[in-house]
């Protein structure tokens, strides 16, 4: 019962940030309709900046704020700069260049930082909760800054005119524009969150998994399968998606067919979910008019 | 994808350029004849990995650019071509020339099924499940109830085949023949393939998939069978590419593998036969020559670091989608066109 729990507990620390990297994932969706497949080599090359300044001596949250604002500048650079000409470009014209983009932040980490594993330190404490070794303090903050970035977008979207503008262009664009808003730098906007929150996934995986440049594979496979699960247009189905997946992959890891062939799990969770309930357990039936 | 159908595949008879380029490739190897050079064996086996690439780019090619279903993952397609060819080499003693027909059959038949889910997704649902299948392969390789056959991570050590005695060539050249040989025929295979009804059929679910339904195609079908085909020659391609290099392992089937054949399509030009081509030796060039690249972006713009090739393939590939978003053969064409004055055909 004991490992159980224990698994459980990890199964939550992890799926935290898949939710963390769906929340990414969806943000992007949601403004633009597009499967940004660069979100973990975004979110990993932020995380390289926050190790850097870390190591030329700032301190941790410092450091840790520095890098969401840069990573949310970078968002809107790479969406008003590299994307903006392929807004109504074919599906294929998008997904090269997204590959483009992961292809060029994996080498460019690589390049710089060299393909070493690094360490990369957390600010929770290395202690138990309760005592008993069932859930760490670390286990507990990761969760905890997922959920906290969760209603700080929850307020953002329902609560502030900027966060209505973004939902307005992403539902109707041709209606937004004609009430005022800026369709277009909604989406940039949608983009520099992504980047943000990917920054933010980042820094908390990369005490666990250590840093190097390959250390969001993985894990992006895993965002996918949260986003999908929950119902890729819904941020808190995401979240509910991440946690989910990160319980299921813990589980079915340590009972049923091991550590070793968990990615292939994962291709099985996209490839059923799209398949038997595409809109996710969360999402709306979207129907298409022709 | 701009709906455009390549004059190139629905022209009559093999052009004079395309008899010419087989013919220069066929008679490559007779320079290393004539001058004995010892590095003329590496340039033979850049030869082969070449022409491999060109036939795992046909396939994706046929996937993407005319039946307009994207792919990401067809290096699990070439990872399964070149385990079937290495097991059946290394376990049952097959020659290597069979195992080809074998590899081709497996990965059509793993292809078609994949193709039935696939037939449900489209854009970037079917990039993102591909985009997982490419991902999850290596690891599944590795796995350890497979591994007595796989060799698990240290993957298979196969023998080069040796030619025939009667030939005065050296296993290179003659495995570099061994290749155009089969390029040749699964370039004219696809060629004549796009050119009947079952082609034009393939081009019109890109163009119009209700269109084409409307028509009287069995789109679920014809998609399925691409997907299918699709996958057993880029399945040939990986077949080919265990037989030269004699050795395969998990972590060389990596997503950056179908990443690369991806770089190659686009570069040589999408909905494109001669782009296959344009795009293997490119791909290979890049690869091979990324040292020296490196080094001369590093003097030149006096950089502290080294460049990797998928720096510059990603860079590539972004202004390529600016500029020239049908590749180099596309950009030939419009030259070609404006030169003899007549307009491209569009439909």
């Amino acid at each position: 019962m004991e490992f159980f729990i224990q698994q459980v507990v990890a199964g939550l620390t992890s799926g935290a940030i898949y939710a963390c990297v769906a929340l990414g994932l969806v943000m992007i969706y949601v403004s633009t309709d597009h499967i940004n497949f660069a979100q973990g080599e975004m979110a990993m090359f932020a995380t390289y900046l926050a190790w850097a300044m870390i190591d030329a001596g700032l301190p941790y949250w410092v450091a840790f704020a520095l890098t969401i604002l840069i990573a949310f500048a970078g968002g809107l650079f790479i969406q008003r700069v590299i994307l903006k000409p392929f807004e109504t470009a074919p599906v294929l014209s998008l997904v090269v260049c997204f590959i483009a983009l992961l292809s060029f932040f994996n080498a460019l980490a690589g390049m710089i930082w060299s393909y070493t594993i690094k360490q990369f330190p957390t600010p929770f404490p290395a202690k138990d909760l309760f005592g008993g070794g069932l859930v760490s303090i670390q286990q507990m903050g990761v969760v905890a800054v997922t959920l906290m970035m969760l209603g700080i977008l929850t307020i953002f979207f329902r609560y502030t005119t900027l966060g209505l503008a973004m939902r307005a262009a992403a539902q109707n664009p041709a209606s937004a524009r004609l009430m005022g808003v800026r369709v277009s730098w909604m989406l940039a906007l949608g983009w520099g969150l992504a980047a943000a929150i990917g920054a933010v996934a980042g820094m908390l995986v990369a005490p666990i998994v250590f840093l190097d440049p390959n250390m969001m594979t993985g894990i992006l496979v895993y965002g996918f399968a949260g986003a999908l699960v929950g119902g890729i247009g819904n941020p808190m189905g995401a979240v509910a998606g991440g946690f989910i997946v990160g319980v299921l992959e813990n589980l079915v890891g340590s009972y049923l067919i091991g550590n070793e062939l968990k990615l292939t799990f994962a291709l099985m969770i996209v490839i059923g979910v799209l398949l038997l309930k595409p809109a996710g357990l969360f999402g709306r039936v979207i129907v298409k008019r022709v | 994808m701009a709906a455009q159908t390549n004059s190139w595949a629905t022209r009559g008879g093999p052009g004079i350029g395309t008899l010419l380029f087989w013919l220069a490739a066929a008679l490559l190897p007779v320079i290393g004849l004539i001058h004995p050079n010892t590095s003329f064996d590496y340039y033979m086996f850049l030869g082969q990995a070449m022409l491999i690439n060109a036939i795992a780019i046909l396939g994706l090619n046929l996937l993407i650019g005319f039946n307009g279903q994207i792919s990401l993952g067809h290096s699990a397609f070439f990872a399964l071509g070149a385990y079937a060819s290495a097991i059946l080499m290394n376990f049952a003693g097959w020659p290597y020339w069979t195992t080809i027909p074998i590899a081709a059959v497996v990965c059509f038949g793993a292809g078609f099924l994949f193709g039935f889910p696939a037939l449900k997704l489209e854009g970037h649902y079917l990039a993102l499940a591909t985009f997982t299948l490419a991902i999850a392969v290596p690891q599944l390789l590795k796995y350890k109830l497979i591994a007595p056959w796989t060799g698990g991570v240290g993957g298979l050590i196969l023998d080069k085949p040796d030619p025939p005695e009667s030939l005065p060539l050296s296993a290179d050249q003659y495995l570099y023949y061994f290749c155009l040989i089969v390029a040749m025929l699964c370039f004219w295979l696809v060629r004549n393939l796009l050119r009947g009804r079952n082609g034009r059929a393939m081009m019109a679910i890109r163009d119009h998939g209700l269109a084409a339904a409307a028509m009287g195609i069995d789109t679920a079908r014809y998609k399925t069978l691409t997907f299918g085909i699709s996958a057993g020659i880029t399945g040939i391609a990986g077949a080919l590419s265990a037989i030269t290099v004699a050795f395969v392992a998990p972590d060389s089937f990596t997503l950056q593998l179908s990443v690369s054949f991806l770089v190659g399509l686009v570069v040589g030009g999408i909905a494109s036969l001669p782009g296959c081509l344009i795009g293997g030796v490119f791909v290979v060039l890049i690869q091979n020559s990324s040292q020296s690249i490196s080094d001369w972006m590093k003097v030149t713009f006096s950089l502290r670091y080294d460049v990797p090739a998928w720096a510059i393939y990603g860079v590539l590939l972004i202004l390529l989608m600016y500029f020239m978003p049908r590749g180099i053969m596309g950009g030939i064409e419009e030259i070609w066109g404006r030169m003899t004055g007549k307009k491209e055909e569009r439909t």
